[in-house]
């Protein structure tokens, strides 16, 4: 009942996403009704793609078996927790949480453009309700994933949500790489209808930046937890491994990461059109094909995938968007034209040029390595794959490079920087970088890898640099305004979200990027294996097994160690490894030894620490354990047989099996008084684990600095957040914030931008003096263009530039 | 020199140091890169090379012999014969009968010798039709 409800409303969001496309392209010559009404459908879909969502979840939450979907991801026993997240471990799940998510979005983004850019926008509600009308029909027409299929007869029970799956990032990671590709339909969207409407100025870039930024957020901070959830959850200590599906999420960050930049420069100064144009398309692009490898068998993965059914489907829809963004951009090229050339190689648009170069080059290679599976069978005929050390050659030098370019962007200013200029901002980090360096070299062994060794002077540089900013800023301010230093921090910030939010986004990643390298370059990873009582001595850190730990329940045997590591002379820290083995999920109740025909896991025991991780699993032999196990399976089919020679108790359960094969009523009492009985047993043989004196194989991983990644990941999330805050101004008047009011606003942010470099030093004053005109005039165009050219006053700064932004 | 000239020769000068990488790029990968092939492939390979071995691993076929895990993988559609592996190193979470693997390693003596901690196996994941994988 309730699944012919959700499949009713699945299929009248897809009409009615249909009928979005043809409402908005009726409305493209500015016939204001049909826009109306095609917005009136995005939110309409939404709301039924909201209810579809909730029908879904009502089915997990409530066990209803009678939905395929629930029956085949989730159980009775699975926490419920779980049962929420299970949606979107399955592929119609994940199908319906992207056009749900992609609902949202473009319904957030017709509110908010809903007075603006009326050119544009109906063509950019066509993209996005008919990339939704894509996913809707997919889910109903595809075939095989259609989330209200149902069951019936209903099953009593699941096959629950596979064990490796049941950690707590499950809730979050896939929402929120799937926010990520989604959300930057919405800048792809408007850059169509610009280039359509060859409304190629920078009014659709200030209209969903927004929306690229929370793209940009969303799927690094899921790229960060699978990371995260790799290293504590998987067992074998890492957190990256150039795995096609990891590179098919960063792939489309680092080139939204060079989108992001470049926009600025689109914005500021009129150039990068074809640039920005053809980013956000292979942005777009490279979340689709994320979207589609992770549901296609053709790049080998440690995420498999079985269902080819919507592959196809999705690697059309690529073909669709590449040609036609193509041809739409070839069409435009007249239009694209930069205003303006870049003044100086100096200055802030021009090392956004090259950190572009280098992030796109980062994700061509990448991309090469990734499909090169594909590339050399196409060649050679033979399927051959490059391994990490391949990646790591190309990606490192790149990477060390974009570090470096992380502290000289923010230095500069735009337009152009005298020498003298430069050569103050750049002294500090530069002598930060030298002490660094030679500080590295005297007292630790960095030098014997030189890669990490130019990535943590590099650092050094950006972080004193980024630092020296921010000081400088606040001093500035508070020259003019008095109060401390933590207030006038505050208030710089608060007042110029974007830009220092930007800034504590490159000092997370410099972070980041410090622990990337000096984990993967100086890690210590051995493999001991130690019997209960014995010691190893690891890196200089003495660990000991002290005692083998055992338990087991309904679902899994939990074998465990609890191991002490003792450092220099302080009290042992202990850890507490373990390896579960889980009964198959969704199979009726089997033998003891189906304990070991399940999925196993790893708790990893893990000691962090500012300076150096601690990591440990632990791999028991359990061979003893699994000889016992098959013993008493055997010895319990004869009992149940009532065999000669059985203990007398058999005989009870004997009988009781045949009444119970005779009358049905007593089925249950006889499944109840078996499963004792093999609890009974199996307990006990676990117990037996403790005596054996087992030894167990320990694989244990010092990796220094790695919680620095995590801390990093954290300081650029915070820095992201800070930047897609919507500032004071936008809170207090949205409505009136017309297309006119936004591009005055961008002019005087540009000013007040200026006098805050030209107070922290950053501009000299000569060319403080020719940018701020410059800007007036600017100004001054765009005013006079407002009032109808009426009366050109002329005058520099004639109007609010003052009195609009305070200065600072 | 007049800045359209410079411009374009700058231009061009970047372009060149482009074209440069990516054959660098281009050449490296396919020497760097190992062959992919499957169990029944490999039974008849020559030993000394490296290979991606890419098949699934026979069921109740898994012994521990200390360090060393023996086991036996046919090809991923099935069927053929069965080779036998040998590996040490780190085991996934997710190995274990009938799962799908890749492992690098070289044939010795009819084995298929692992190198150590490059067993992947694929994590039983979402988007499979009808058992109970992820």
């Amino acid at each position: 009942m309730t699944a012919s409800l959700g499949s009713a409303a699945l299929a009248l969001a897809f009409a009615t996403m249909v009928f979005a496309v043809a409402a908005a392209l009726l409305g493209r010559n500015g016939d204001e009704r049909w826009v109306l009404v095609s917005r009136r459908a995005v939110y309409g879909a939404c709301a039924l793609l909201t209810f579809c969502v909730v029908l879904i979840e009502i089915a997990f939450a409530t066990d209803d078996f009678s939905f395929k979907i629930v029956q085949e991801h989730s159980s009775i026993e699975t926490p419920n927790f779980y049962k929420l997240a299970a949606m979107w471990s399955s592929q119609e799940g994940s199908l319906l949480l992207w056009a749900w998510v992609l609902s949202i979005a473009s319904s957030l983004a017709l509110y908010s453009t809903r007075s603006k850019l009326r050119e544009i926008v109906p063509y950019a509600t066509a993209v996005m309700a008919g990339i939704a009308t894509f996913f809707t029909g997919l889910m109903l027409f595809a075939g095989g994933v259609n989330p209200f299929a149902t069951l019936d007869p209903a099953p009593a029970d699941g096959i629950g949500l596979n064990p490796l799956l049941q950690h707590p990032s499950m809730m979050i990671h896939p929402p929120m790489l799937y926010s990520g590709y989604v959300a930057f339909t919405i800048p792809f969207a408007f850059a169509v209808g610009a280039l359509v409407t060859r409304r190629i100025d920078a009014s659709w870039i200030r209209a969903t930046r927004r929306f690229a930024l929370i793209a940009w957020t969303f799927l690094g901070f899921g790229l960060l937890l699978g990371a995260r959830w790799s290293y504590t959850e998987l067992g074998w200590g890492g957190y990256w491994a150039w795995d096609p599906v990891e590179n098919a999420a960063l792939m489309p960050w680092l080139v939204g990461t060079a989108f992001l930049h470049s926009i600025m420069v689109q914005e500021k100064r009129g150039m990068l059109k074809v640039w920005n144009a053809c980013l956000i398309v292979a942005t777009f692009s490279l979340a689709l094909l994320g979207t589609f490898l992770v549901r296609s068998g053709v790049l080998q993965s440690i995420h498999a995938f079985g269902d080819n059914t919507v592959g196809p489907y999705i690697l059309g829809l690529i073909a669709v968007v590449l040609v036609g963004s193509t041809a739409l951009i070839v069409s435009r090229l007249d239009d694209l034209r930069s205003e303006k050339r870049i003044d100086s190689l100096v200055s802030r648009e021009a090392v956004f040029i090259v950190n572009n170069l280098l992030l796109v080059a980062l994700c061509a290679t990448i991309f090469w390595g990734t499909f090169f599976p594909l590339i050399s069978e196409l060649f050679t005929g033979t399927k051959s794959s490059l391994a990490a050390p391949w990646f790591d050659r190309y990606t490192t030098p790149l990477a060390i490079l974009l570090v470096l370019f992380t502290g000289i962007g923010p230095l500069l200013a735009w337009r152009r920087v005298s020498w003298a200029t430069a050569k103050r901002v750049f002294l500090a980090p530069a002598i930060a970088a030298g002490v660094a360096g030679v500080a590295l070299a005297l007292f630790t062994d960095a030098l014997h890898k030189p890669w990490a060794f130019f990535l943590f002077v590099f650092a050094a540089f950006a972080l004193v640099g980024i630092g020296q900013e921010f000081w400088r800023g606040a001093a500035a301010r508070r020259k003019l305004r008095g109060g401390s230093m933590a207030s006038a921090l505050v208030g710089i910030v608060s007042r110029n979200r974007r830009r220092y939010g930007g800034y504590i986004v490159h000092v997370g990643v410099a972070v980041l990027l410090v622990g990337i390298a000096a984990s993967s370059s100086f890690q210590t990873n051995r493999d001991v294996e130690l019997r209960p009582g014995e010691s190893a001595v690891v890196d200089g850190r003495e660990i000991t097994y002290k005692r083998p730990t055992v338990a087991v329940d309904a679902d899994k045997f939990t074998f465990g160690a609890v191991l002490a590591m003792r450092q220099g002379g302080g009290a042992p820290a202990i850890l507490r490894p373990s390896r579960r083995f889980y009964r198959p999920t969704g199979v009726p109740v089997g033998t003891i030894s189906s304990y070991f025909d399940g999925e196993a896991t790893s708790e990893v025991g893990l000691k962090a620490g500012i300076f150096n991780d601690f990591w440990t699993s632990v791999g028991p032999n359990i061979s003893a354990v699994q000889r016992r196990v098959r013993a008493a399976d055997a010895g319990f089919s004869r009992c149940v047989r009532g065999a000669p020679g059985t203990p007398p108790q058999c005989r009870a359960v004997s009988s009781l099996m045949r009444a119970a094969a005779a009358n049905p009523a007593l089925q249950a009492r006889a499944a109840r008084q078996i499963q004792a009985l093999q609890a009974a047993t199996a307990e006990r043989i676990a117990r037996s684990y403790l005596s054996d004196d087992a030894p167990a194989t320990f694989r244990v991983i010092v990796n220094p600095l790695v919680t620095w990644m995590w801390i990093g990941g954290l300081i650029a999330l915070a820095g992201a957040l800070i930047a897609i805050w919507p500032g004071r101004r936008a809170r207090r008047a949205p409505v009136a914030d017309t297309e006119l009011e936004a591009l005055k606003e961008a002019k005087y942010r540009e000013i007040s931008d200026a006098e805050l470099d030209h107070a922290a030093g950053k501009l000299s004053d000569e060319d403080f003096a020719l940018l701020d005109a410059e800007l007036r005039k600017e100004a001054v165009e765009i005013l006079d263009g407002a009032n109808g050219n009426g009366h050109a006053n002329g005058a520099p700064g004639h109007d609010a530039p003052e009195r609009s932004t305070e200065p600072v | 020199m007049d800045p359209q000239r410079k411009r374009k020769i700058r231009l061009i000068v970047a372009l060149g140091v482009a074209v440069l990488l990516a054959v660098a790029l281009v050449y490296t990968s396919f020497s760097a890169s190992t062959e992919a092939k499957e169990p029944s492939q490999l039974l008849t390979a020559a030993p000394g090379t490296s290979y991606d071995m890419t098949g699934k691993v026979v069921r109740g076929s898994i012994r521990h012999q200390g360090e060393e895990l023996r086991f036996r993988v046919v090809d991923r559609e099935g069927g053929g014969e069965s080779l036998p592996v040998t590996y040490s190193g780190t085991v996934p979470d997710p190995f274990r009968g009938g799962r799908e693997i890749v492992l690098t390693g070289e044939m010795e003596n009819g084995t298929f010798v692992g190198e150590r901690d490059t067993l992947v196996t694929k994590c039983p994941s979402k988007f499979t039709t009808s058992s109970n994988d992820s």
